[in-house]
């Protein structure tokens, strides 16, 4: 039996991975509820802002905070163009098309960030290195760093979208794009700004999590762990995304120490059990239409 | 331009309806049957491993092109049949025997993914299928007393009823017999009341559910054909290798599968030919490449997977029809001759149709 001090440190540790698995998710889930598009290249996306956030700060001397906004920006105006340039043009176009499509962009991103920065990993100096120790637990700040941030900007984006005029505009072309087009929102921009914030999210995910992962080409995988996450959830509810993440956030440490045979699977195990159990994951979001 | 005239019923569900088809068929059987005659070993490997990944992208042709649920797990059905066929094989089971068990083995396996998967929709799908492939990968390289893990499997030689086919022409005929077989039955599938449920379900479940049809029940036999047939390409898969490891049954692997078909043209059996030759041409054309752009570029590392990428998005964005839409148009071209026009192929507006209400 595992010590009480691990359990703790175990649980804590799941839950700030649980976060970054959150923060990570929450731009699939925008992308999803704007364009039913599921982005696989979102992965590659925080990698890519990862690196962007070392060149402004540490490339151009900014530091951590100046080059984060910077980084923000450039990701940010990227994910507009790959809409408004790519992906706006095959909405209609079926699942297996996109799905291809944006798991090609990943790879396209991944080979761009290794002839750019290399293939070796790097490392990002940020303001929370160093450890945290209370009653004799010792864990890394920059754990609790993720779990702040993630917080942070899911108030950020609730009151975004429940308050600003945006907000709102990006829900109503998010549940009827006809409609939203016959009042007069202009639908087509909204979706590249999702994307654009999508981008900024992921960007924000990359620069918290590279004390923990470096800064590193093949980070990109953690994206498909966050959908794992977010498809536990019930993908397309932001709340439910949150408690998928952190289940399989909390679930992984433990079962990576108990069955080492199985390290780094549990996750798509535990989300093939709830989709066996509840194809449609713990919060529903899918309604079949009677006929 | 070119007119079919129906003299009979049978002109409407005949699998070749114009005499070109008839010709241009009958052309490429026979130039395959020949093709060990004037090809050197390497090149008649090669033809080989491209007939077994023909039979790899019609399998997953039936479940994504023909019943419209994408799978990204397909390499772990390659790798259950590869692998089941070298394990029997090695246990002592006759070929013929082997291979109709690996075939019903994965069939049954596809049959009960499929039991599932009918009650998702969508990408959930294609990640529930991913993740299935991660598990299998890991297993495979686990189960070390039954596999031989990540040091990998020796496959015994290729042996039907007691001869040794030992020699690459045996073992392309072997290929090239059942490639045809699969083909020509996938074919005969699609204008049987199943194969045409399949299509209903694809287009609109609401609607094929109106019509009487079991969607649930379709969706597991798609799963269940799209599965022993992959696996039935895994066992000849096996005997090109020769040695298997986990590895090559991964996540590239079903890229590439699904790349075969997205680039060869959805819902086409003929698309996924065409897509399997383009896979194999792809690294010849990615050496082409190599040598045509400057030095600082064609050294860096990551040049293939960024063409790859590459390729994929410029075919999806601009020929979502893929290579056989590509040659339809082409053939409608000289069949009408002057007449040709564009707009009888543009694609009409489409709006975005919701999966969150079905």
């Amino acid at each position: 039996m595992l010590p009480f001090d691990d359990v703790i440190r175990l649980t804590i540790i799941g839950i700030s991975q649980g976060c970054a698995y959150a923060l990570i998710a929450l731009g699939f889930v925008l992308i999803y509820k704007a364009t039913e598009v599921v982005n696989f290249a979102h992965g590659d996306f925080m990698m890519f802002g990862g690196f962007a956030v070392l060149t402004f700060s540490e490339g151009f001397g900014l530091g951590f905070w100046p080059g984060l906004v910077c980084a923000c920006l450039a990701m940010g105006l990227a994910g507009y163009l790959v809409d408004s340039l790519i992906m706006r043009r095959i909405i209609g176009q079926s699942q297996a098309s996109i799905f291809i499509l944006t798991v090609a962009f990943g790879f396209v991103l991944r080979s761009a960030a290794g002839m750019i920065w290399g293939w070796s990993p790097l490392s990002l100096d940020t303001p929370f290195d160093g450890e945290t120790s209370f009653s004799g637990i010792t864990v890394g700040t920059e754990r609790f760093a993720i779990v702040g941030a993630t917080i942070v900007l899911c108030f950020a984006l609730y009151a975004f979208f429940a308050r600003s005029r945006l907000g709102v505009a990006m829900q109503a072309s998010s549940q009827n794009q006809l409609a939203a087009y016959y009042m007069g929102i202009p639908v087509r921009r909204l979706v590249s700004l999702v994307w654009a914030l999508a981008a900024v999210i992921a960007t924000i995910a990359g620069a918290f999590m590279a004390p923990v992962t470096q800064l590193d080409t093949s980070t990109g995988f953690l994206g498909i762990k966050a959908l794992s996450g977010a498809i536990v959830g019930g993908f397309g509810s932001i709340p439910g995304t949150i408690l998928g993440c952190l289940l399989i956030g909390v679930i992984e440490p433990f079962s990576d120490y108990y069955f080492p045979a199985i390290k780094g699977v549990s996750a798509y195990i535990v989300m093939l059990v709830v989709l066996f159990v509840r194809p449609d994951g713990l919060v529903v979001q899918t309604f079949r239409k009677k006929v | 331009m070119q007119i079919v005239f129906k003299t009979s019923y049978d002109q409407d569900i005949n699998l070749l309806s114009k005499t070109g088809e008839y010709i241009r068929v009958t052309l490429v059987v026979l130039l395959m049957l020949a093709a060990p005659l004037f090809l050197d070993a390497y090149y008649l490997s090669e033809l080989g491993l491209l007939l077994v990944y023909v039979i790899a992208g019609v399998g997953l042709m039936i479940l994504t092109g023909f019943t419209g649920q994408v799978s990204f797990g397909h390499a772990a059905f390659l790798g259950i049949g590869a692998y089941c066929h070298s394990i029997l094989l090695t246990a002592g089971v006759p070929f013929t025997v082997s291979i109709i068990l690996t075939t019903t083995f994965t069939g049954l396996i596809g049959m009960m993914i499929g039991r599932s998967a009918s009650r998702m929709h969508g990408f959930y799908l294609a990640v529930a299928t991913l993740a299935f492939l991660i598990i299998i990968e890991t297993v495979l390289g686990e189960w070390t007393s039954l596999t031989g893990g990540y040091a990998g499997l020796a496959v015994p030689e290729l042996q039907i009823f007691g001869y040794y086919l030992s020699e690459l022409w045996q073992q392309y005929y072997v290929d090239l017999a059942l490639t045809l077989f699969v083909v020509w039955g996938a074919a005969n599938l699609l204008r049987s009341p199943t194969g045409r449920s399949f299509l209903a379900v694809r287009d609109s479940e609401l609607s094929a559910r109106s019509l009487g049809v079991n969607v649930e029940w379709v969706k597991i036999q798609s799963f269940g054909v799209s599965a022993a047939i992959t696996g039935l390409a895994g066992v000849l898969l096996a005997h090109h290798l020769s040695y298997l490891a986990p590895e090559t049954f991964g996540v590239l692997e079903s890229l590439k599968l699904l790349l075969m078909i997205v680039v060869g043209g959805l819902g086409s059996i003929p698309g996924a030919i065409f897509g399997a030759i383009f896979v194999s041409l792809l690294p010849v054309i990615l050496s082409l490449l190599r040598d045509v752009l400057p030095e600082a570029m064609s050294q860096q590392a990551g040049l293939e997977p960024m063409f790859f990428g590459l390729i994929i998005v410029l075919f999806v964005v601009f020929e979502p029809d893929g290579i056989n839409g590509r040659w339809r148009k082409l053939l409608h071209f000289f069949e009408t001759f002057p007449y040709y026009r564009k707009a009888s192929f543009v694609r009409q507006k489409s709006y975005l149709k919701t999966e969150r209400m079905r």
